[in-house]
């Protein structure tokens, strides 16, 4: 249990500093609000509503690249990073602890994005929320190994992107196969299997990532 | 391997290729279906093969470093993906021409393996973006490692996503009952394919013993300076 711990008191951490300094969220919803008005936009008069549910998968992605740039920004500051190798007993449970944040920031900044999705677009339906939440958890699992791997390079804000999206693209495809397909329970177990491998690749490789 | 044999293996190698151009301008039957421009296959395929045995390759020289904390296999790791990502391209350019020939376009979104090239030739591009961003030292060789790792975890994963993602217009050559080939279509496939592997493995060795040499200048030179 004493992992569990580590883990619990790791997002707790993350989910406190937001508390207080508020500085990934609100950018979250900000940025996922303005491309859905960008999205408006781009979609001509007559396209279909397909496409609107396709576009909204180029959102969920760039917001989740946006929480996951920021995601070591605290740790990178004053080599803090290093307090919590020390700290933790078993170094992938910073990993599980930063991605059960970035999660919930995901899933809060798509709280408020689906609604609004719904409200200026189409109806989204049960295989959507599905998705979303599946594609939630690669993109964080993931997502989250990445963004330690960039803060330690030269590159940072300017690598994940490049790293993370050739990764990203087959939860892309179960996501949108999820929202538009006519088969949405094949596409959502395809998620899930995406979700199962590399969880379990980034949780086993995440130490490395960390130390010499 | 020892440097003197490696003339031998690139011999070998060029033996091979020329016996490979010649099993296939002259055993090979012309195809029914596609005629003479089906003859790219036997380049294409044994390319685009010949890559993910070099992906896979570089990710257990990768497994191998951090495993087994083997000092060489950072390096040859590195050069597994480096000449992968060159067979890739070959097999994107030439699929590409095929796909001019026998669809009429360039690009076409429908074939499930160019699809895959592109995507892992995106992926492992990065890797370079990444690892000539990080110092070098343990903790690049680590996060280099990692990201091979990754890479052929995503190898099948994206065949099966783009399997999924649309019909299927590629002609599927090797079924679950065999390849579906006649016997002296299979030979000078073979036959490419060992040439192909051939080459990989010398291109391998003699960028391996470059930058070993590379290395072994530096580390003399630091002693000097010092």
């Amino acid at each position: 249990m004493t992992y569990l711990a580590d883990v619990g008191a790791l997002a707790r951490k993350d989910l406190t500093l937001e508390l207080r300094a508020r500085d990934t969220l609100p950018a979250m919803l900000l940025f996922v609000l303005s491309i859905l008005v960008v999205f408006h936009f781009v979609l001509p008069p007559e396209s279909s509503d397909l496409a609107a549910k396709g576009l909204l998968w180029v959102g969920i992605l760039f917001t989740a690249l946006l929480g996951l740039t920021r995601a070591f920004a605290a740790e990178r500051e004053d080599d803090a990073i290093d307090g919590l190798i020390l700290a933790t007993r078993d170094r992938s449970a910073i990993w599980l602890g930063k991605a059960l944040a970035v999660f919930v920031f995901l899933a809060l900044a798509e709280l408020v994005a689906l609604p609004a999705f719904a409200l200026f677009f189409t109806d989204i339906g049960g295989g959507t929320i599905a998705g979303v939440v599946l594609a939630d958890v690669g993109l964080c699992a993931v997502g989250t190994l990445l963004a330690a791997m960039a803060t330690a390079s030269r590159a940072r804000e300017l690598l994940l992107p490049l790293i993370f999206l050739p990764l990203a693209i087959p939860i892309v495809v179960g996501g949108v196969g999820a929202s538009v397909g006519s088969h949405p329970a094949t596409y959502a177990g395809f998620l899930a299997l995406y979700d199962a491998i590399f969880a379990l690749l980034a949780w086993a490789s995440f130490d490395y990532v960390l130390t010499e | 391997m020892r440097p003197d044999r490696l003339p031998v293996f690139a011999a070998s190698a060029l033996a091979l290729m020329a016996s490979a151009v010649a099993v296939v301008a002259y055993v090979a039957p012309i195809d029914a279906d596609q005629g003479f421009s089906q003859k790219i296959f036997y380049f294409h395929v044994p390319v685009a093969l010949t890559s993910y045995a070099l992906f896979g390759w570089g990710a257990w020289k990768a497994l191998r470093h951090l495993w087994k904390r083997d000092e060489r296999a950072d390096l040859e790791s590195y050069v597994a993906i480096h000449l992968g990502v060159i067979f890739g391209l070959t097999t994107l350019l030439t699929g590409s021409i095929w796909a001019k020939i026998s669809w009429g376009r360039w690009w076409v979104w429908s074939s499930d393996q160019l699809v895959l090239f592109l995507v892992l030739f995106l992926f492992y591009s990065a890797y370079f973006m990444l690892r000539f961003s990080v110092e070098p030292g343990p903790r690049r060789a680590n996060l280099s490692a990692v990201y091979a790792l990754f890479g052929v975890a995503l190898i099948p994963v994206s065949f099966l996503a783009i399997r999924l993602s649309k019909d299927i217009i590629h002609p599927v050559v090797f079924k679950s009952s065999g390849p579906d080939m006649s016997g002296k279509m299979f030979l000078a496939f073979c036959v490419s394919w060992a040439a192909m592997l051939a080459l990989a493995g010398t291109l391998y060795h003699v960028e391996l013993a470059g930058k070993r040499l590379d290395q072994r200048l530096k580390e003399l030179r630091e002693v000097l300076a010092s």
